[in-house]
């Protein structure tokens, strides 16, 4: 582990790692007691890749990433209530209850979006690292993508664009290795040479051990450097892994027991805590305060997603067109937004 | 006033909207160096610059959804597709993402793009090629459409799509693409609302509806009929989505028949769509049924004669209304 980052900035990133496992613990309690409908992808194992990496980002970066998107959106400083209520396909919701687990958005925190067709977000990605282009922003687009998303045609177009017009962007591959029950290496091609996949583009590759926060803050940090001095896209490889099954529907036949406990001994948040207790960095007490909080905060969520008031028929009709005709109406902002920006449209 | 092409009409109302607002760009294959693959973008790269005439790949998933992506952020992309027959490779970033963005984000994020280029049989391209995709398309709620006739159609509903924060489907056809019109000079600036009908010719004895190229088979056929005594109504409602049936209506009332011409296929078409719209509305008036001439039911052909027999002409137009005016 690197030591540049002070113990301030390591308790930030562990308390967003624990308020998305304690949150994702309580999104799949949820399901369990059918107040949660839909798909849903929990993100646990995987925290340190989105805290990492958005750690690593200015708080305007732009992000945009797939359906296993609650991760994103807490890291990004979205408050959980806002979070869990979407969940329960509340009004209060994130984006109303109308667009679920799989499509979380948060403006303010420039958040694009839960993007739920595999690779469908690359070439979103691209577009908002053109408008970065255009407007001659200092800024960086992070695109994260699933190791499914490797063998979809838009990935592979956006790459390609991505590094023809040398667009700012960060091609963040969440590798978890599996996509629903396929193992990468049964899938995807030279999946044990994965920077073969930006070299087809002449696009600089990375990877990082995406269970260690660090590292990945580490190699976000300098990946974002060099897309800012205008040295054009990178793909990273997040090397991760997902405790839970796909979603809340999976028998989880295609892999062993033995692989997912192998694979917890690693798991990040203990890593960083461990890292934090052994360089007297902080001590038990402050560690069991920061998850207790998470976990307070989780609680709240649900109780908020519970006392929400549905998303009522009136919305059926709104948020269709910003420009309605005929039966469509213009709708609110999400409370999320209006509560910080109370003047806005 | 003066005439120029429909790609001239084209071409001014993209100038133009560049010109009042740097957040809009084009973007789309050979748009830019080549001039356009049609033509429609010709002088735009050296007035405009690379940074917004901007050549793409030949990717259409990848510029499709940058534009959505481009939009989300905050620019306001015009994307060419060479042809809409082209955009099916797209169809995700264009009917899945762009339309429903601001839904899903329970309005956080519009998509304020245009999507124009050739739709239609362009003449002899074969099946891959000769897509008319407003009748599978126009059935996606979250999406505006357009289909203008005439150079001076494309250049108000152009300007009109281009400020318009939603996603435009913009239906061109490279058959009209050299088609002269009278348009106002530069300096007349006009634009025509969504959601308005034109009326293309005022007539009392049978209402026919047409969109796009077919609306000058229309009035070919109306000139036909008015020989012979038949006065039609011709209604162009510019826009699919909003679809403005109340022109149409009334104009049923008035006339007790209806023609509706539609280039797509029949099957859920347009044309099914507006003549059920008119069941629903307008049946007491209806003094016969509704006749659609649709493209025949089948892949579009290469061989000429086939080709023009599949798709809709004047006499097909002219037919239709003898037949549903037989008992007047
Ligand atoms: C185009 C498309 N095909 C299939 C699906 C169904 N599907 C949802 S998630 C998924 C697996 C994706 O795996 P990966 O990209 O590795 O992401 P992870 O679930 O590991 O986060 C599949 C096949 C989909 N959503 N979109
Ligand atoms: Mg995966």
């Amino acid at each position: 582990m690197s030591d540049s980052l002070d113990a301030a900035a390591l308790l930030g990133m562990l308390r967003r790692m624990m308020v998305i496992r304690r949150f994702e613990e309580r999104a799949a309690q949820s399901y369990q007691q059918a107040n949660v409908g839909g798909f849903c992808h929990l993100y646990i194992g995987q925290e340190a890749v989105a805290v990492g990496s958005i750690s690593a980002l200015r708080p305007d970066d732009p992000i945009i990433t797939a359906y296993r998107d609650h991760g994103h959106a807490l890291a990004r400083d979205m408050d959980p209530r806002y979070a869990m209520a979407e969940l329960f396909g509340k009004l209060t919701g994130c984006s109303k209850g109308k667009g679920g687990s799989m499509h979380y958005f948060d403006r303010e925190h420039h958040m694009y979006g839960g993007h739920a067709i595999v690779g469908g977000q690359c070439p979103l990605g691209i577009g908002i690292a053109f408008g970065i282009q255009y407007l001659e922003e200092d800024k960086v687009c992070v695109c994260y993508l699933g190791d499914g998303a490797l063998n979809q045609g838009g990935f592979h177009e956006s790459m390609n664009m991505a590094a023809v017009m040398n667009l700012p962007i960060i091609f963040a591959l969440e590798n978890n290795q599996y996509s629903m029950g396929t193992h990468i290496a049964r899938g995807t091609a030279a999946a044990d040479n994965l920077p073969a996949k930006a070299a087809a583009y002449d696009m600089r590759a990375d990877a990082c051990d995406g269970m260690d926060v660090q590292a990945v803050y580490n190699c976000f940090a300098k990946q974002a450097a060099l897309v800012r001095a205008g040295e054009g896209p990178a793909f990273v490889d997040c090397q991760t892994y997902r405790y839970k099954g796909h979603s809340m529907s999976d028998p989880q036949k295609y892999r062993s027991k033995d692989e997912v406990s192998e694979q917890e001994q690693q798991d990040p948040i203990n890593k960083l805590v461990n890292h934090l207790i052994d360089n007297h960095l902080c001590d038990q007490s402050e560690i069991d305060k920061i998850d207790k909080h998470a976990k307070d905060q989780a609680l709240e969520s649900v109780k908020f997603a519970n006392d929400s008031p549905e998303t009522g028929l009136d919305e059926l009709f709104t948020d269709v067109y910003s420009q309605p005709y005929g039966p469509y109406k213009k709708g609110d902002l999400p409370l999320m937004l209006r509560e910080r920006d109370p003047g806005d449209r | 006033m003066r005439e120029i092409q429909y790609r001239e009409a084209l071409r001014e109302a993209m100038t133009e909207e560049m010109a009042r607002d740097s957040r809009v760009f084009l973007m789309g294959e050979e748009v830019a160096e080549y001039n356009g693959a049609y033509k429609v973008s010709q002088g735009m790269l050296e007035r405009f610059g690379p940074k917004r005439v901007v050549d793409t790949p030949i990717s259409e998933t990848a510029f499709s959804g940058l534009g959505v992506g481009a939009a989300m952020y905050g620019l306001r992309p015009i994307i060419e597709f060479m042809s809409w027959s082209f955009c099916l490779v797209a169809a995700d970033q264009i009917i899945n993402n762009a339309p429903k963005m601001l839904y899903m984000s329970g309005g956080q994020f519009g998509v304020p793009a245009v999507f124009r280029g050739n739709n239609g049989a362009g003449g002899q391209l074969g099946s891959t090629h000769s897509w008319s995709v407003e009748s599978m398309f126009s059935s996606v709620p979250g999406l505006k459409m357009a289909i203008p006739a005439t150079p001076y159609d494309a250049k108000g509903l152009l300007r009109t799509a281009i400020r318009d924060d939603d996603p435009v489907f913009f239906l061109e056809s490279e058959r009209l693409l050299g088609f002269k019109g009278p348009v106002p000079p530069p300096e007349e600036e006009y634009l025509i609302p969504f959601g308005q009908a034109d009326i293309k010719l005022v007539g009392t004895d049978c209402t026919i509806v047409a969109m796009g190229r077919p609306i000058h088979f229309a009035l070919q056929a109306a000139l036909e009929l008015a020989k012979e005594g038949i006065h039609c109504e011709v209604i162009d409602p510019r826009t699919i989505r909003p679809l403005d049936i109340d022109t149409i209506v009334a104009s049923v009332r008035k006339t007790g028949y209806l023609v509706v011409v539609d280039q797509s296929w029949p099957f859920a078409s347009v044309a099914s769509e507006i003549a059920m719209q008119v069941y629903e509305q307008a049946l007491d008036d209806l003094d016969n049924k509704i006749i659609r001439v649709n493209n025949d039911d089948v892949p579009a052909p290469y061989n000429r004669t086939l080709e023009q027999e599949m798709l809709p002409n004047a006499k097909k137009i002219y037919e239709a209304v003898r037949a549903v005016t037989y008992n007047a």
